[in-house]
């Protein structure tokens, strides 16, 4: 009877506290856990490896888009265009972008799964919102590759925005981009523009 | 890509084809860094051709054929080299400590690892770095110059370019004096670099809406932050928005579309 009780009242707690810790998860051991996890799963599945663009897709949605503010990311590549598009017309931004965004990702865990990962520790006050979070990428023969991850608080956790790469920001790079194309063919050309890239086929 | 240029002479031999080609005008303005962006494009196109029908399959083909260990080897050859050019250039840059990881790896790595066939000095922990003389002459103040993309060998500017052609002439496979060997070497090493970028190529394959675009501006960008050591001061942006949601008004006069340029990078 009594281990009834403490198990009606353990079994509470321990979920409540790992909530509570999921929630506090610091952005490095975030950025850390989810590589690990995405990286062992493609590890583990010989679809991925071979490049089954269905399946590292469904990876990638499940796994990383949660993690990423995909509405900010594509306001930041808008830059100064993103007010001067319509509420509708951000959203089919944002839905394209994404889309862009999770091929390019795909393609990189593909191409890039057999190299190690480093990550580096991350200094912050506990009253930060934004913080950047420094790992590389370590191939044989190559200079390690830096690639940092900028991360907001947000009432769902830690979510990244931009990712540089080398120094290049990948929201920075599409803003020179996006800022020719609105120029040239305004917001609805740069959405068709998008949609046309995401309907062409995967390159391998 | 870049370090393509640093193995090879490919380049003369297509220059008849460059002559061929004529500049092909482009919907796109030049910018302040890429002024020759029109016949940048040209060579681009260029280069995309011959790539596509000879480089990429022969790089393709290597990575086929060749087992992983071997190729990882002659990754290693080669990038000792590079950690040799990397020591000097730390070296000329005044930094001491860069220079001196460079060295012990190319210590180790040419006596323990056999000719630098194996990286000992990664495995110990001496982590590997990148620096050239393009970086060494930003540092010592020589302007970046126009923006370059050269066929077979890749995105350049003038300054990194001039830092190409130095460590051609110096780099230690141009003193062997036995030819087919030498000749054979630069080959070899031109492959290598193709094959570790492909990759990389394939990624901004399907990143890139421009893929010219989107190479120039990363190349600079990723060059910008060597030259800084990491840590390159802000770029000049009047496009800091506003989270989305945020409802910032808009300024009451922008400049016009027509002639306003990208963001200048500094």
């Amino acid at each position: 009877m009594s281990r009834n009780i403490a198990r009606l009242l353990f079994v509470p707690i321990v979920a409540f506290a790992a909530s509570l810790a999921h929630a506090q998860e610091a952005p490095d051991a975030l950025v850390k856990r989810i590589a690990e996890e995405t990286l062992a799963a493609i590890r583990a599945d010989k679809e991925i490896q071979a490049g089954n663009p269905a399946k590292v897709k469904a990876l990638i949605e499940v796994k990383l888009v949660p993690h990423f503010d995909t509405a900010r990311m594509t306001a930041l590549a808008m830059g100064r265009n993103w007010r001067a598009a319509s509420p509708e017309q951000q959203k089919e931004l944002t839905e394209q972008f994404k889309t862009l965004l999770i091929r390019t990702y795909s393609n990189a865990l593909t191409n890039y799964r057999d190299n190690t990962m480093a990550y580096s520790p991350l200094r912050t006050n506990p009253g930060d919102t934004e913080v950047v979070v420094r790992t590389s990428v370590s191939r044989p023969g190559q200079a390690p590759i830096p690639l940092d991850y900028s991360m907001e608080k947000t009432p769902e956790g830690w979510k990244c925005y931009d990712v540089v790469v080398s120094g290049v920001s990948l929201v920075t790079n599409y803003r020179d981009e996006f800022n020719d194309i609105v120029k040239s063919s305004g917001v609805d050309g740069l959405i068709k523009t998008l949609t046309d890239k995401n309907r062409a086929p995967q390159v391998k | 890509m870049n370090k393509t240029a640093l193995r090879s002479k490919t380049c003369f031999m297509l220059l008849p084809l460059l002559a061929a080609v004529t500049l092909a005008g482009c919907a796109v303005g030049p910018t302040k860094e890429d002024p020759y962006e029109p016949f940048n494009r040209a060579m681009f196109s260029v280069h995309e051709t011959v790539d596509d029908a000879v480089i990429k399959p022969v790089a393709q083909g290597y990575v086929a054929v060749i087992p992983e260990p071997i190729r990882t080897g002659v990754s290693n050859f080669f990038g000792n080299i590079d950690d040799l050019f990397s020591g000097i250039n730390s070296l000329l840059q005044g930094n001491g400590n860069r220079a001196g990881d460079a060295f012990g790896r190319v210590l180790l790595n040419s006596s323990f690892g056999v000719g630098g066939i194996f990286d000992l000095a990664s495995m110990m922990g001496i982590t590997k770095d990148r620096n050239d003389f393009g970086i060494t002459f930003g540092k010592w103040g020589f302007p970046q110059g126009p923006y370059l993309f050269i066929p077979a060998l890749g995105p350049t500017t003038v300054r990194d370019g001039s830092g190409w052609v130095v460590r051609g002439f110096a780099s230690p496979i141009g003193f062997l004096n036995d030819v087919p060997l030498r000749n054979s070497l630069w080959g070899l090493g031109y492959v290598d670099a193709r094959q570790q970028a492909l990759a990389a190529e394939s990624v901004v394959e399907t990143a890139a809406i421009d893929k010219y675009r989107f190479i120039r501006n990363a190349y600079l960008r990723s060059r910008r932050y060597q030259l800084y050591d990491g840590h390159p001061p802000p770029e000049e942006d009047e496009d800091n928005a506003p989270a989305p949601g945020a409802a910032a008004p808009a300024p009451a006069t922008q400049p016009p579309a027509s002639t306003a340029a990208p963001p200048p990078i500094k």
